[in-house]
């Protein structure tokens, strides 16, 4: 289904450990991956199987104990941290279950964020931030302070931040996690739309699975390993 | 983000938790306005005395004296003691001030010199009293000042050049006086008008008890000044003076002086000056100008200024600890932002300019605040203390603000708050994106 022959994310083996000696503990045991352009994977397992971590390894925000990530067939090791940050800000967008944005500062100014750090002049990254708004119906409430917005409000205002710098992959830890169902599939409507219309890669974790079914693959994760959907360890006949 | 956005960011964010930027900025306040102000007691002083030295006009007058004399006055080498010799004469005024006397032969060696127009040798006199017309006996301080010198008079005129003028009822010239304007009133005048062209009496006592009076004139009537509250007298009046007070010595005695005032020839540059010092040293005399003078009285005032300025750098650095414990509430309360900025692509550098930023404003905002409040102050103070207490001492405002020395304290603070945010801003740079965004 994806027309492209290189994968756009790829993960090698990854280990994540943290800590050391009797304290350490295995988050990734090995974690192997392909993401093709244009894919909306869902990275599905129970609470702290290592979704979190294994998403936040290919997004390029942590660096894994040993194996490697490549971005674009390109080992992410060998990128220096300026281009990482610029990869960071201008190829991935995230959307997290906690919103996370600046309390203080409007809806469009959160919006506006990664556009600020990239350097867009101002004039600029305000008319992209409201046409984002209008994308995602809030440019209503672009004056409001971010923390006055329903939850499925900050949802939207936190997509149309991740959209800001048009990303090719949208990192999403349980975008609907904290939203009711209704309005959770506004959001996925959004995302999915996204994936459909502009080819944004959506690596979506979750342990919803009905979210996880509406994507296009489904890689389970449990204690750190990838398992098949019944939980089995990869390779073993059902 | 570009530079002028990160300072414009930093800026908003330092009016995010108002209340709290607003102490830190008083505690800055404090010390830019402390330093402000002393500093402005300095350059006030300091300027004033300049104008006092640039209206006396005595750029090109030195005073010599014996090497000795000009040491224990604080000026000089610092050899240590020097070995006794029986040959050098010393003279013991009245009030039992001993000082080694410069004698008619050093006169003539300082005539020698090149480069030296004139020399009026200076004989000390210790009157004992001054009184108008037999009324209250005062005593009566005369000041070395050399002649030359433009004075500032309240009334009447400086000493004519013989320093002498004929005076009905007199047989001979009386000698001239210019006498301070705290005497006017204690002796009897209505006015420093009403003195001038008066007439008093000045009691010596020579050697042997017998005291001795010599009439004088007053010629003009000194406005008070830094230099004391001591009477001008022409070198006629200092020598009939002199003559009373050691009436019945031998000429050997008398024929020695405090000291000299000596007239540089017009056009002397600092290398002249430096080459009569270096040959009257060779003679065993020193020379001090004017400048000399007042560059101890400035280094006194600048070592007071320097110990107020202390006190107000210890009052700044207490207000360095406020910055960083602020921004390190900031940086605490900011961690999850922190950490989304960072997961957005925006660099430790920049997260560290930007903390930093917020620090020098804070800085900024402080001592400008201060440094502004303080000149206000300070101008104040000066026409306070000018129309009252100080009205005597014309032209002194005790506070001056030298517009680059303002500067340099808005600077200094700004670095020193810059330092103070190193550490916090280290910390929110260092910080780990995914510890900022996990969720609790
Ligand atoms: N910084 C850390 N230090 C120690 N253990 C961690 C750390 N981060 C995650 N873990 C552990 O790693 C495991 C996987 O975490 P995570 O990837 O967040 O799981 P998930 O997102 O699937 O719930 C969990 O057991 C968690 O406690
Ligand atoms: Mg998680």
């Amino acid at each position: 289904m994806n027309a492209q022959p290189r994968n756009i994310l790829e993960a090698r083996d990854l280990v994540k450990s943290y800590g050391t000696g009797e304290a350490r503990f295995d988050a990734l045991r090995g974690v192997s991956l392909e993401i093709g352009s244009g894919e909306a994977v869902a990275i599905v397992g129970k609470s702290g199987s290592g979704k979190s971590t294994l998403m936040h390894l290919l997004a390029l925000l942590d660096s894994p104990t040993s194996g490697t990530v490549l971005v674009d067939g390109q080992d992410s090791r060998a990128l220096t941290t300026t281009q990482t940050n610029q990869l960071r800000n201008e190829a991935y967008g995230f959307v997290f279950q906690q919103f996370f944005m600046i309390p203080s500062a409007t809806v469009l100014e959160n919006v506006m964020l990664p556009l600020k750090i990239k350097g867009v002049p101002p004039r600029e990254r305000r008319e992209r931030a409201m046409e984002l708004l209008r994308l995602v119906e809030l440019d209503d409430k672009a004056g409001n302070r971010g923390t006055n917005l329903s939850g499925g409000q900050k949802q939207r205002m936190v997509i149309a931040r991740a959209l800001a710098n048009r990303p090719r992959v949208i990192f999403a830890d349980e975008p609907t996690g904290n939203l009711d169902s209704a309005t959770g599939e506004v959001i996925e409507d959004l995302l999915f739309g996204l994936n459909r219309e502009h080819g944004i890669t959506l690596v979506i974790v979750t342990h919803d699975e009905e979210l996880a079914q509406r994507c296009d693959r489904r890689v389970y994760l449990k204690d750190g390993l990838i398992v098949d959907e019944r939980g089995e360890p990869l390779g073993v006949p059902a | 983000m570009r530079l002028p956005e990160i300072v414009g960011t930093a800026v908003g964010n330092t009016f995010r938790s108002k209340l709290r930027t607003l102490l830190t900025v008083l505690a800055i306040f404090v010390g830019a306005f402390t330093l402000t102000l002393t500093n402005g007691l300095g350059v006030g002083i300091t300027s004033y005395i300049d104008a006092q030295v640039a209206s006396l006009g005595g750029e090109d007058l030195m005073s010599v004296a014996k090497a000795a004399t000009v040491e224990a006055s604080g000026f000089g080498s610092d050899e240590g003691p020097r070995e006794y010799d029986p040959e050098k004469s010393f003279f013991t005024a009245g009030a039992g001030l001993q000082f080694e006397a410069l004698s008619a032969a050093d006169v003539r060696t300082i005539e020698a010199i090149e480069g030296i127009a004139r020399v009026e040798p200076v004989r000390v006199v210790a009157p004992d009293y001054v009184h108008h017309e037999g009324g209250t006996k005062y005593e009566l301080l005369i000041s070395p000042a050399p002649s030359g010198l433009d004075l500032d008079l309240a009334a009447g005129r400086t000493y004519t050049e013989a320093g002498v003028v004929e005076v009905a009822g007199y047989d001979e010239p009386l000698g001239e006086l210019l006498l301070p304007s705290s005497y006017v009133e204690p002796l009897g005048f209505a006015s420093p008008a009403d003195a001038v062209g008066a007439v008093v009496t000045i009691g010596l006592s020579d050697p042997f008890g017998n005291q001795h009076e010599v009439h004088a004139h007053v010629s003009g009537v000194l406005r008070t000044s830094l230099f004391g509250d001591g009477a001008i007298v022409s070198s006629a009046l200092r020598d009939a003076m002199f003559e009373a007070q050691t009436r019945g010595l031998p000429p050997i005695v008398t024929d020695v002086y405090q000291g000299a005032s000596v007239r540089l020839e017009p056009g002397t540059t600092a290398a002249d000056v430096e080459r009569i010092k270096a040959e009257l040293r060779e003679h065993d005399m020193a020379g001090i100008t004017l400048q000399d003078q007042l560059g101890a009285i400035n280094s006194v005032i600048n070592g007071l200024v320097w110990v107020l300025n202390g006190f107000a750098i210890i009052a700044l650095i207490a207000a360095g600890f406020g910055i960083i414990n602020t921004l390190l509430m900031s940086v605490q309360e900011r961690t999850r932002e922190i950490g989304l900025m960072k997961a957005m692509g925006m660099g430790a550098g920049r997260i560290f300019a930007l903390f930093s930023a917020e620090a020098v404003f804070i800085g900024f905002l402080g001592s400008a605040i201060g440094s502004l409040l303080a000149i206000v102050a300070g101008n104040l103070i000066s026409d306070v203390l000018a129309r009252g207490p100080l009205s005597d001492l014309e032209g002194l405002r005790v506070m001056a603000f030298d517009p680059l020395q303002v500067l340099l304290v808005i600077l200094l603070v700004m670095v020193l708050a810059f330092l103070a945010g190193t550490l916090p801003a280290a910390k929110a740079a260092r910080q780990d994106p995914i510890e900022a965004l996990r969720y609790e």
